[in-house]
């Protein structure tokens, strides 16, 4: 009885070990993109049983953390690596787009229920501290007919590091000098005024809590919580708001996009283009040791360009312009497989 | 009886135990005896001995073990942070990740102010509530009462962290800033603007977090004060007052100290909730209305996100620095108690 019992333990375990014959790949990073690649890679593993990628969002630094470290066959990142981080990973990686997305600004002034259009300079001098009152002429000047009260500006900002700041300050650090000179952009920085609200629930609470306040979320999280946002200043002069069109349209107006795709399109030439968004990437090692994962994943990769970006506008990611993803499809050819003498080395 | 000896042979070594054993026995000893005497002192028993007394030391020394290793890879591993700022990162008030500038002072001023208003907001609190749980409480609504109190400790960080946001800093700021400010702005503590969020929400929040710990052991610490100890005040004529504060508090006080160190332990540590409501911003500014930032909260907030060997390493020592105030404030309040209590018994019957 016991032997039946083994036995039969036995076969359960080798098939388990027949079925686990699939190529697995692991991939750890950014958090904005979460929804849609957990959406890829299951839809994807439906369609191809035998590969199966699982992600983990630990956000962007994770992701190269452990990309330089070796522990994850792909990394994924909001902003795009530096030089000096690319420089540690062993081997060249390439940034893969696969979506974009955008940040807008929301806020809450008594009485004021029309949707306000803010230039670069005045949303920089409001962070900076420099622009204190709603009623600040500069502020009429762009939006003629609306009654700002004299109600102090409460700044919110996330106080989270992530991509969403990263985002939001590599603009202001585009159109406001001093901004530039003062704080920077990064995932988190020095913030010369406001208060911090933890990730985009935390900032979209406070403003709604207070009287007076600007705070600034993701597209997706205000389009999905139907929240009111203002419209920002482009180069070109237009005031636009954020939406997947306006976003797509800044992604495709860049003139030149690099080979490596390591490209800021925040404050976009294009007329309709929305000047806050950004590119989210993929961290793809350029070579692979293993035949079987490197297929693998340049299929899927070839997928994600095509029938991929036909799902992200049902989660409320911007897909890539199609000159873009063109791009990116000739890229994904250099996702090769190790040579023997390298791998030796 | 004869073949007590045959067993435990090797048992020579502990003469002085052996006769005692033996000779009890005859004595009439045998319907006390729960044990049966032929099972204690056998060679397996000794053997189970060893044994449990190796995994008792075993247990000790992981714990020991876990602490070292936790300070060995803070300090490894925020060795470019330490050789770059030094004793400075203690005593600078910057954060900026992007110029990799980092000093740790408005952190550690957060933490401990936060977690002292949470304090002063909590003992009085639970010390009444345990008081009026063990001595006044009616008996059928005890039970429901206790069950609350116990209640608030099973409520997740965040969820508290969401309920300060949405109920407790509009309520701050519409009724209880206004008030403090007016009638005790003249100490400094309560002024400037009134946003709700701040150092006085965490506070708060982290009041009532604590709350459930202090409230419950000060219970139990009650509970364990002796029926006569009570009842020999009453009978000297003390009201049920005199008779609380005489018997009762008195002799549980050290118990009481030991659940407030408790209490502090968790504000100290307590991340989610008060980066939630504590506004976030590495200032150190007298007034409680104002936003602050505590050393949990920057490194739960950063570090997923943090890139560049300095600001990891910061961020690490960030954690070192907590590990360190925790050890201090334990360390000091551990030397309170120590100071307030000496001599206790002696002074509490007079």
């Amino acid at each position: 009885m016991r032997m039946r019992f083994l036995m039969a333990l036995a076969l359960v375990a080798a098939m388990a070990g027949v079925s686990s014959a699939e190529t697995a790949l692991n991939g750890a990073g950014a958090t904005f993109p979460n929804p849609i690649y957990q959406k890829w890679f299951s839809e994807y593993h439906n369609a191809h049983s035998d590969v199966k990628i699982n992600y983990q969002s630990i956000g962007s630094g994770g992701g190269i953390q452990q990309l330089t470290a070796g522990t994850v066959d792909f990394g994924a990142s909001d902003g795009p690596m530096t030089d000096e981080q690319l420089a540690k990973v062993s081997g060249k990686v390439f940034h893969i787009p696969t979506v974009l997305g955008a940040v807008v600004p929301t806020y809450n002034i008594t009485g004021v229920t029309s949707e306000l259009k803010f230039s670069g300079e005045v949303l920089a001098d409001i962070y900076l501290g420099n622009i204190q009152k709603w009623n600040d002429p500069r502020l009429g000047k762009s939006n003629p007919g609306v009654k700002f009260p004299d109600e102090e500006i409460v700044v919110v900002h996330r106080t989270d590091g992530s991509g969403t700041t990263y985002i939001f300050t590599d603009f202001l650090s585009k159109v406001s000098p001093a901004w530039k000179d003062k704080v920077g952009k990064g995932t988190s920085v020095n913030w010369p005024a406001g208060l911090g609200g933890k990730g985009n629930e935390g900032v979209s609470g406070m403003v709604k809590q207070t009287a007076g306040s600007i705070g600034y979320v993701e597209l997706i999280y205000a389009v999905s919580n139907k929240m009111s946002y203002g419209s920002v200043q482009n180069p070109a002069g237009n005031f636009v708001k954020g939406s997947l069109e306006s976003v797509t349209a800044a992604a495709a107006s860049v003139k030149d996009m690099p080979d490596d795709f390591r490209v800021s399109i925040t404050n976009a030439p294009g007329k309709e283009a929305y000047p806050i968004s950004s590119f989210t990437w993929l961290l793809v090692p350029a070579e692979w040791s293993d035949a079987g994962k490197q297929k693998a994943f340049v299929d899927f990769l070839n997928w994600m360009v095509e029938k991929g970006q036909t799902m992200t506008s049902a989660l409320e990611y911007a897909p890539l312009p199609k000159n873009v993803a063109q791009k990116v499809k000739a890229r994904i050819k250099d996702v090769k497989v190790k040579a023997k003498q390298t791998a030796q080395k | 009886m004869q073949t007590v000896p045959e067993r435990r042979p090797s048992s020579n070594a502990d003469i002085s135990e052996e006769p005692a054993t033996t000779e009890a026995t005859p004595a009439g000893g045998d319907q006390l005896m729960v044990v049966p005497k032929s099972r204690v002192g056998t060679r397996d028993n000794l053997l189970a001995d060893r044994v449990f007394q190796g995994l008792v030391v075993l247990c000790a020394v992981t714990i020991l073990s876990i602490v070292g290793l936790i300070v060995f890879e803070l300090l490894h591993a925020s060795q470019p942070s330490l050789s770059k700022f030094g004793f400075r990162f203690l005593t600078r008030q910057i954060w900026d990740p992007v110029a990799e500038d980092f000093g740790a002072l408005p952190f550690i001023y957060g933490t401990i102010v936060s977690s002292l208003v949470a304090l002063c907001i909590a003992v009085p609190l639970s010390v009444g509530t345990a008081l009026f749980l063990t001595e006044l409480c009616p008996r059928w609504l005890r039970d429901t009462l206790s069950l609350l109190v116990e209640l608030l400790s099973a409520i997740p960080s965040v969820i508290y962290g969401l309920w300060g946001i949405f109920v407790l800093s509009p309520f701050l700021r519409v009724y209880v800033e206004p008030f403090l400010a007016r009638y005790f702005g003249w100490t400094g503590l309560f002024t400037g603007p009134k946003y709700g969020w701040g150092m006085l929400a965490a506070g708060v929040i982290l009041a009532i977090m604590i709350l459930p710990i202090i409230a419950s052991i000060t219970r139990e610490v009650i509970t364990a004060v002796p029926r006569v100890q009570r009842e020999a005040a009453l009978a000297l004529g003390a009201t049920k007052w005199e008779m609380l504060r005489m018997a009762v508090l008195r002799n549980a006080r050290p118990g009481i100290f030991g659940a407030v160190i408790l209490g502090l332990g968790r504000a100290l540590g307590e991340t989610m909730a008060v980066t939630m409501v504590i506004g976030n911003r590495a200032e150190i500014v007298k007034s409680l209305f104002a936003p602050g930032h505590t050393l949990a909260s920057v490194i739960a907030n950063e570090f997923s996100e943090a890139v560049g060997a300095t600001y990891l390493s910061a961020l690490v020592e960030m954690a070192l620095v907590l590990f360190v105030v925790t050890l201090i404030v334990n360390a000091l309040a551990g030397l309170l108690v120590w100071s307030i209590t000496r001599g206790m018994p002696a002074r509490a019957l007079a």
